[in-house]
């Protein structure tokens, strides 16, 4: 294709031939006409006035935050303590649930292609298209404000993470290893236990202290919708335009990110 | 002991792997099975134990018919049948001793196996198989951290730890450097001679398989063309397992690798 020779006979090779190149660059022009016109319409619909002065109210409100309210800490150790709670219990319950439905998801594991594997994966993507926020508006509606609402919401969220990634590393293990276990006359459940699971087991720690990570991080916002925790006092502080306490929840929220992105770092590194 | 009657497979694709294949080993006998890629070496032995289910055809061992077994006899069928694999298929991230004892799943139950609380003379037996092949230091290393020779002598282990009768063995040497190899060909057939088992063995290097085993059955397009002792595959026979080919150097290459080896050991 690429291949062609040349007025004195010579043979040239390039990469694409003269149609595939023309293709290209018809499609690369393609692609930026698009980005260009549709930067037209975002332009016309921008109150560019706003735009303009976003800096200056920044400031403005940077400027009312600092210092943080340094006292106000002493009423966040409660919540700071159940975003904690929310994030590592939901965390657990999902797992229980994500590990069975993982395996029944794999092609490799599941019992039936159909019957178990398609609820399986159903379940993966109804879980992971409803985002934890939501699940909490849901469910703060469905059993009342608070903290169980919020750990229901991480829990029901992270299934589907977890099971997905958990079924995509059970799909890519060494068959091998399963063929030889198999052969000396293991059952079902020995050749899972003996087999499967020492080969996934890496992978299952790092998904689960990863989903345990980015649990934190949305835990601090579901007590926006009254779901418990930090994000309850970061909305009543904006309600008042209290912002040096806000600055300070950010802060907060700030550290606490950073020891659990510790935590999950060493857990990885000790498990691997 | 091991019969093999019009033992075929055709895989979903449409390919036949195996066409008819009769065949018949006695027991304590180790055979080679020779033949290029793709002739159905690896599927041959692979429907012994079911592992491929055979199209048709049968497979009896002493008398019991494997191919008609359900899932339950048939795992009782494959304890007697100890597997050796080409990249040893170790479970790496558990230890050799967990690897060893994985040989004994079939004859314990779920959770004995999981809580790993083996019977103790199922440890002894463990012992003495790594002393028998030489690593009983490295019990509690694991899988991963061994070389190439030494994980397959613990796969030896596991196959032998089942108490077989027979062994399958695919392609043992085909990671391995010549030395090692020949180690490991040379502890497998001796082995075998200890117990009185049968083998069949897979492999691509003829010089090597002639060697050590006392019968040769060449597999062309999943049919046998050849089944006889060693010493007379002549450069015609390789020519008709594998094809037009210079034979000669391949013949006499056995007698001088072990003038070099000797040669080797005295410098």
């Amino acid at each position: 294709m690429a291949v062609s020779t040349n007025l004195e006979g010579q043979k040239v090779w390039m990469v694409r031939d003269r149609d595939a190149q023309l293709k290209r660059w018809l499609i690369y022009f393609v692609s930026v006409a698009v980005v260009v016109y549709c930067w037209m319409i975002i332009s016309d619909a921008t109150t560019w006035f706003f735009v303009f002065d976003a800096p200056r109210i920044a400031a403005d409100i940077g400027g009312r935050a600092m210092p943080p309210k340094w006292s106000y800490i002493n009423e966040l150790w409660e919540p700071l303590w159940d975003t904690i709670n929310i994030a590592t219990i939901g965390t657990v319950l999902s797992l229980i649930i994500a590990v069975p439905v993982a395996f029944m998801a794999a092609r490799n594991t599941t019992p039936h292609q159909v019957f178990c594997r398609g609820p399986a994966l159903l379940l993966i993507v109804s879980s992971r298209s409803i985002n934890s926020l939501i699940w909490a508006l849901l469910l703060v509606a469905i059993i009342g404000p608070g903290i169980f609402a919020g750990t229901i919401a991480i829990a029901l969220r992270s299934i589907g993470f977890c099971a997905k990634l958990l079924y995509e590393a059970i799909e890519e293990i060494d068959e091998k290893q399963v063929e030889a276990i198999t052969a000396t006359g293991a059952s079902r459940w020995q050749v899972m236990a003996y087999a499967i699971v020492p080969q996934i087991m890496p992978s299952f720690a790092g998904i689960t202290v990863f989903r345990w990570d980015i649990n934190i991080r949305e835990s601090t916002v579901l007590g926006l919708v009254g779901a418990g925790g930090l994000g309850l006092q970061m909305s009543s502080s904006l309600n008042v335009l209290a912002w040096p306490q806000v600055s300070l929840i950010i802060f907060v929220i700030f550290i606490a990110v950073i020891i659990s992105e510790m935590v999950s770092a060493k857990v990885r590194s000790a498990i691997i | 002991m091991l019969h093999l009657n019009k033992l075929t497979k055709q895989y979903a694709t449409g390919d036949k792997a195996l066409t008819s294949v009769e065949l018949e080993i006695p027991k304590g006998q180790v055979v080679a099975l020779i033949g290029p890629s793709g002739a159905g070496k690896s599927t041959l032995i692979r429907c012994i134990n079911r592992l491929v289910e055979p199209t048709s055809g049968t497979v009896t061992l002493n008398g019991k018919e494997l191919t008609k077994l359900g899932s339950g006899a048939l795992r009782q069928a494959r304890r007697r049948m100890g597997m050796i694999f080409q990249e040893y298929a170790l479970v790496e991230r558990l230890t050799v001793m967990e690897n060893v004892l994985s040989g004994r799943l079939g004859y314990v139950g779920f959770w004995r196996s999981f809580l790993r609380k083996y019977p103790q003379s199922d440890v002894d037996e463990a012992f003495r198989l790594l002393e028998r092949v030489g690593l009983d230091h490295m019990a509690d290393k694991r899988a991963d951290e061994l070389s190439g020779g030494q994980r397959q002598r613990v796969g030896i282990a596991r196959a032998l730890i089942q108490d077989p009768e027979l062994l399958l063995v695919d392609e043992p040497t085909a990671s391995l450097d010549p030395k090692t190899s020949r180690q490991i060909m040379r502890l497998i057939c001796e082995l075998c001679a200890e117990r009185d088992l049968a083998a069949i063995i897979n492999i691509h290097d003829v010089a090597l398989a002639q060697m050590f085993v006392q019968r040769v059955i060449g597999l062309r397009f999943g049919e046998v063309v050849y089944d006889g002792p060693p010493d007379q595959l002549t450069p015609e026979t390789l020519t008709e397992i594998y094809g037009e080919e210079d034979w000669e150097a391949t013949i006499d290459k056995i007698d001088e690798e072990e003038d070099e080896a000797e040669q080797g050991a005295v410098a």
